[in-house]
């Protein structure tokens, strides 16, 4: 499977998939970090995919949505952004009443 | 030129920004991936235009990051962005 391949099928059979440096429990970055922060304090289910462990996939996602900058933040399928849209939609709470209109479940109120 | 001018450059014939600050923040990523000898690699923008009016968050990072296609070939790393469109 080609990296696109791979990633497509990552964010089309995921409902919230991060694309991030690290992981969830060990971001490598602090952009990748804040993100991980608000959807755990959200307390939405996520997949975190380290970009580090595979150059196709780290390149590869840039080309994706044509974005050049990790993390990238997908809510079923749709490209959400990176870390300066999602804070400033967490802080709206806007981010919030996304998920809800995506049908995901958010734990924690707006 | 310096990435600091590039950017600068590239966002003002791009954008015609009202109000517009360039900071790099290089110097706090040092040691972390991405991040090289020299610095020029991590810069945070505050950009205020007219062409935002009436547009998306990512529609506005997207002309940004658009604008400064040249400056993340020559190695600029990560952009954090603030965009506003007057009165924002």
């Amino acid at each position: 499977m080609s990296a696109h391949e791979t990633i497509d099928t990552e964010v089309k059979t995921n409902d919230v998939v991060l694309f991030m440096k690290g992981t969830p429990d060990f971001p490598m970055c602090g952009f990748s970090g804040q993100v991980v922060q608000i959807l755990n304090y959200l307390g939405v289910d996520y997949k975190g995919i380290n970009v580090l462990d595979d150059e196709g996939i780290r390149s590869g996602i840039k080309e994706y949505s044509s974005w050049p900058t990790i993390p990238q933040l997908y809510v079923k399928g749709e490209f959400v952004g990176g870390c300066d849209i999602a804070r400033e939609m967490f802080q709206a709470g806007e981010l919030q009443q996304f998920f809800t209109e995506k049908g995901i479940t958010v734990k924690q109120g707006a | 030129m310096s990435m600091q001018s590039l950017i600068e450059t590239r966002l003002r014939e791009a954008l015609s920004p009202t109000s517009l600050s360039i900071i790099d923040e290089s110097h706090l990523h040092a040691g972390h991936a991405g991040w090289r000898e020299g610095g020029e690699t991590h810069y945070r923008v505050e950009i205020t235009a007219e062409a935002f009016s009436g547009q998306s968050r990512v529609a506005r990072h997207r002309m940004v990051n658009a604008a400064l296609a040249e400056a993340f070939d020559r190695g600029l790393h990560a952009l954090a962005m603030k965009t506003h469109a007057p009165g924002e």
